[in-house]
Order: structure tokens, then C-alpha cells, then sequence
């Protein structure tokens, strides 16, 4: 049923018609509202049978999802930022036991400065973990890829990553078509696991595997990300004749056919960057956008099939490897290796700030006259950090960055956009 | 919801602030014909709701509001006492409202919660959505004691904005 409703409550909800034996999250911003939701579908028994694990910790939280789903639970949890930082070490292990944990990422900035607000920063912090990672753009696709990736994670017996963005879609209410239990149960049969901890059968699960054959298994995983990359649009597919939509699969082309010029990025932005599309199509410009739905496993092929018609490709990012640039970018430029194509990599929308239409027009028209540097920072405040600067060259004692910016700034609260 | 329960598209977010009681928090809406596709904040507003009134000379409230924007602020005093000067003079001065909304919720509801009744206000002021919407979405949202005195409370403030607009500037805040 569609109703206007808030993207974690939807999320929560989803979750709840997927059927999850065991939840088990630790709260943080902004990822809170899905597990409280959910918390109380549990107490209230409209979600049943479902064990709602308390615990105290984000690493507590992944380890308890590892042995639920080594016991042959459905299980879900939910983090974010820091949050997903402290559970990493088992982040890494839940991919490499091969458990289908099903996790929602409400993507938030990691600190220092400590920031609550949305960027990429946390996903890209566990790109290598081995998890299959899916970003939304809207919140129906969010809540509808919780159910593409339980059937996802559980087909190939891997862990999957939902990215949506923190409050930018985790808190807006918009509208949302919630589908029903029994077109739920219908794509999502109950959970068969192919290993199984079980007292009356022991098996041991997570062996030590040395030098002899530890290459070999982290082959195996390679191969089935692989398996995903095949996997993802066959279940994308299904799930648009069941539900009557299209959400999910490896990417979404919005008016590439003769684009010159394509956006491509991750989530939520992408709404803004199409509207920027649309009023460029109406002044001539032939401009497309790309949004990748699958990071990991990263879909080379449609990437470089999606792009092959265009002159310049602009990669609009929401986090970057300091020291080094775009992290997307890179990736696009592995799959574009062989074609002759500009690749330009604009960094925008860090720990929050608003990327505006004006500002991606604005920066589109630069890379259409090809006077966009190779790593550009959108709306970046160049006066704050020339005296930020010559306070650091004038003196060795110049005090900590984030709280010289501050007062620099005057700001005593923080502003959005 | 309001919109929504109309038919037209709607999207409301927060932007959260220092996480502390007291703070100033901004929250967004946009309401439209069309699917809703941009995610920037709302820069150019058409219609600003101010909720506590302490906030006007605190934060750079009015930034992007155009001269036909619609200006509704919770206040008991008349728009004309606040003190702006010269700052609305090219307004139209018929979208510049002040309601007592805290008065009308501390007598609705008993707590001074102005967000109800300061919807009321807006839907009787701007015409964007009805009042019987309004009183769906606050029943969906809140139930028992809590919706109705809501909705009372919208109601009392969207009759409010109605006489005032009809010159009746003595009628009381029931």
C-alpha cells in the first residue's frame, strides 16, 4: 500500500515482511529510528517469531548477527559511521564465513571533526570487507532492495550492505509503496542455509587456513561476488514483475541514449543531479546520468557498456581517499580503461553539506567547456582554508583545525546548505 | 501526509542540529503536482513557518524568501508589533500572519507544543491544504487523547487565521 511515511519506518517495516528471526543493532544516528521501529514491531508481536537482541556495542551487534546466522537465523541488523567502524573486524569475518546477514548502512560522515551527517565515508570504509554492497536513491528503492538482498544474500550465501543516505533519506517522509506480506513470501522463501550450526549435527564453522589455500578461498569469494554481478539483475528482474517496479539491479541510466556528458554517482543525490539533467537537456546540452546501484560487486561491464556513447564522464562523489581522490572515480576508470573518455572527478556533499541543482549546473557547464579540474571539490570555501592556512604558516602552535575553523567562522550552530 | 492524503506529492525532512534540547532545528516541505526528485534543502521557500519567535533575531531566518513569500509566525503579539523596521515593507502584507499558537496549544493541550495548531494556521493562511486533511494526518499519526486535542488545536488556530483575515482582530484563541 503506498502511504507517506518516513524512509526508516518504511525500512523497518520492509525488514519486518522479510520474515528476520533475529534482530540485533546497537543504536546510532542516523540509523536509530529503523531499529527502534523495528524493536517495537518485536515487543508488539506483529513481528513474530523475531528475537530482538540487545547488546551493547556495534561489535557486540555483528558478532551476535554472525552466530545467529551461523545457527541458521535470518538475521538483520543496521549501523552506521563510527558505528560500522567498531564492528569492522567482524564485518570482515561475516563476509569471509560466507553468512547471509542482511545489514542496512544509514550512511553518515566519519570524524574527526565529529560530524553526524550524511556522506559515503562509511561505505567506502568497508568496500574490501567482502560484502555485496547496494545503494538507494529513493526510499522505495531502499526498503524495496531489503528484500532483494535477503533473497540476494541468502541465493549466494554472502553478506549484503543496503547504503541509503543518512537523514536525507532515513528521515524524509515521502511516499512509498509498502508491498504485502504475501508478494513478499511469494520472492522470498523461507531461509535454507547451506552451513548450519547445529548440536545434534557439530560441524566447526571458521577454520585457520594458512598459506596453503588462503589465496584459493579468498579466490572463491571473488567468484561469487562474481556470481552476484550475474544474480543481481535476474532477481531486479523478478522482483519488477512481482512488485510491479523497477528498483535495484547494477546501475540506473537516466537519458544516456546520446548523452555527451554523464553524471555518474551513488544514493540519494541522484534525484538533484537528474532535475540538474533535465534543465541542461532544455538548453541543448546533451547530458545523461548514471546511478550505480551495485558498488560491490562493482559491474565493470555495464559500467563501460552504459558509458561507451559519451565524450566526458564527471563522477560526483560523497566521499574520497584523502591523499588520493575519488574512490568511485577510480573504478569508473578501471571499467573505461580502453575507451577515450575525460573522466573528471568531483568530490561534493561531505559530512552533510547540501549539494544543490545550481551547483551541479554550474559545475556541469564548467566540464562541458572542459575547464573542470581533474579532482574538483564542489562549493568549497576557499577563504576558510587560506586562513586556516596562513595560521598554520605563521606559527607552529596554531592550534587544532575543526575548532580554529569554527571560530574562524563565528558559527555556533550548525547550518545546512 | 496532509498533502499526500490530497493526492499531490510530499516531502518533509529535518535538518538535525547539535542534538540538544533548546537548539534551533530547521525542517523542510515541499508539496507539488509533480514527483518530487531534488533532495537540496529549501533555499527559496514559499511559505516560512516560524515557531518560536525568539528565533528572529538569532539565525538568518527570512535567506531566500522572496517578496511574495507567505511569513507565519507563533506569536501572540500582531505581526506588526514584531520588530522587523522596514524589512517586509515590499510584502504583501496579507501573507504576514502572527498566531498565538503555543496560547492555543496550552489550551488545547495542556503543553506547548505549537505545531499542530501552527498547521492550522499555515492551511488557512496559504489555502495549500485543507483543514480536514490536516486532521487525518494528525489522527494518523497520533492516536486517542493526543490526536484529538492535535486536531482541536488545529482547528482552534485555523479559525483563528480565518477571522483574523476578516479584520476580526478581537476574536480570542479558543
Amino acid at each position: 500500500m503506498r502511504r507517506q511515511i518516513e524512509g526508516s519506518r518504511a525500512v523497518a517495516e520492509t525488514v519486518a515482511l522479510c520474515r528476520p528471526e533475529v534482530v540485533c543493532a546497537y543504536p546510532i544516528s542516523p540509523q536509530t529510528h529503523i531499529i527502534e521501529a523495528l524493536g517495537a514491531l518485536v515487543k508488539s508481536g506483529q513481528l513474530s517469531p523475531c528475537e530482538f537482541i540487545n547488546v551493547e556495542s556495534e561489535f557486540a551487534a555483528m558478532s551476535v548477527s554472525i552466530g545467529a546466522s551461523a545457527t541458521g537465523a535470518r538475521t538483520y541488523t543496521a549501523t552506521a559511521s563510527q558505528g560500522l567502524l567498531f564492528m569492522i573486524e567482524a564485518v570482515y569475518n561475516a563476509a569471509g564465513l560466507g553468512l547471509p546477514i542482511v545489514m542496512t548502512l544509514a550512511n553518515r560522515a566519519i570524524g574527526a571533526p565529529i560530524n553526524i551527517w550524511n556522506d559515503h565515508s562509511d561505505a567506502m570504509a568497508a568496500r574490501d570487507a567482502g560484502w555485496i554492497q547496494l545503494f538507494a536513491e529513493t526510499n522505495q528503492e531502499a526498503a524495496d532492495l531489503h528484500i532483494q538482498a535477503f533473497r540476494l544474500a541468502e541465493d549466494l550465501s554472502l553478506p549484503v550492505m543496503v547504503c541509503m543516505d543518512g537523514f536525507i533519506l532515513t528521515h524524509a517522509v515521502e511516499s512509498v509503496d509498502l508491498p504485502e506480506q504475501m508478494d513478499v513470501d511469494a520472492f522470498l522463501p523461507p531461509y535454507e542455509p547451506r552451513q548450519l550450526l547445529d548440536p545434534n549435527d557439530p560441524v566447526s564453522i571458521g577454520a585457520m587456513v594458512g598459506p596453503e589455500a588462503f589465496e584459493e578461498v579468498r579466490y572463491l569469494s571473488y567468484l561469487r561476488q562474481l556470481d552476484a554481478l550475474e544474480r543481481i539483475p535476474v532477481l531486479a528482474a523478478e522482483f519488477a514483475a512481482s512488485f510491479g517496479r523497477v528498483s535495484g539491479g547494477l546501475l540506473h541510466c537516466y537519458r544516456t541514449e546520446d548523452a555527451e556528458t554523464i553524471v555518474v554517482a551513488l544514493g540519494s543525490v541522484l534525484g538533484t543531479i537528474k532535475d540538474a539533467a533535465d534543465a541542461l537537456r532544455a538548453t541543448g546540452q546533451r547530458v545523461g546520468v548514471i546511478g550505480i546501484t551495485s558498488f560491490r560487486p562493482f559491474p565493470h561491464d555495464a559500467v563501460r557498456d552504459a558509458l561507451s556513447g559519451a565524450r566526458r564522464v564527471v563522477v560526483v562523489e560523497k566521499a574520497f581517499s584523502v591523499g588520493f581522490g575519488g574512490v568511485l572515480s577510480t573504478d569508473v576508470a578501471m571499467a573505461t580503461h580502453d575507451a577515450d573518455l575525460s573522466i573528471r572527478t568531483v568530490i561534493a556533499g561531505l559530512g552533510g553539506r547540501a549539494i544543490t541543482q545550481r551547483s551541479i549546473e554550474g559545475m556541469l557547464a564548467e566540464a562541458m567547456h572542459g575547464r573542470l579540474e581533474s579532482l574538483t571539490f564542489l562549493d568549497l570555501d576557499r577563504g576558510i582554508i587560506e586562513r586556516e592556512r596562513a595560521r598554520m604558516a605563521g606559527t607552529k602552535r596554531s592550534g587544532p583545525t575543526a575548532e580554529n575553523v569554527l571560530r574562524d567562522l563565528g558559527t555556533v550552530a550548525s547550518r545546512i546548505g | 501526509m496532509a498533502a499526500f492524503a490530497e493526492g499531490r506529492h510530499a516531502q518533509a525532512f529535518p535538518s538535525f542540529g547539535s542534538e540538544r534540547m533548546g537548539a534551533p532545528v530547521v525542517s523542510f516541505c515541499r508539496i507539488d503536482d509533480r514527483p518530487i526528485r531534488t533532495r537540496e534543502p529549501v533555499m527559496v521557500p514559499d511559505a516560512l513557518i516560524i515557531q518560536d519567535v525568539t528565533l528572529i533575531h538569532q539565525v538568518d531566518l527570512f535567506a531566500g524568501l522572496l517578496k511574495d513569500g507567505y511569513v507565519l509566525v507563533n506569536a501572540s503579539q500582531h505581526f506588526d508589533e514584531l520588530q522587523f523596521g522596514d524589512f517586509f515593507d515590499d510584502f504583501h502584507r496579507n501573507r504576514l500572519l502572527t498566531c498565538p499558537a503555543t496560547g492555543i496549544a496550552l489550551t488545547q493541550l495542556g503543553r506547548p507544543l505549537p505545531n499542530a495548531a501552527m498547521l492550522g494556521a499555515f492551511a488557512a493562511l496559504t489555502g495549500e491544504i485543507t483543514l480536514d486533511a490536516i486532521d487525518a494526518a494528525i489522527r494518523q499519526r497520533f492516536s486517542g487523547t493526543a490526536g484529538k486535542q492535535n486536531v482541536a488545536a488545529a482547528r482552534a488556530a485555523f479559525r483563528f487565521v480565518t477571522l483574523e483575515e476578516k479584520g476580526l482582530t478581537s476574536a480570542s484563541a479558543d
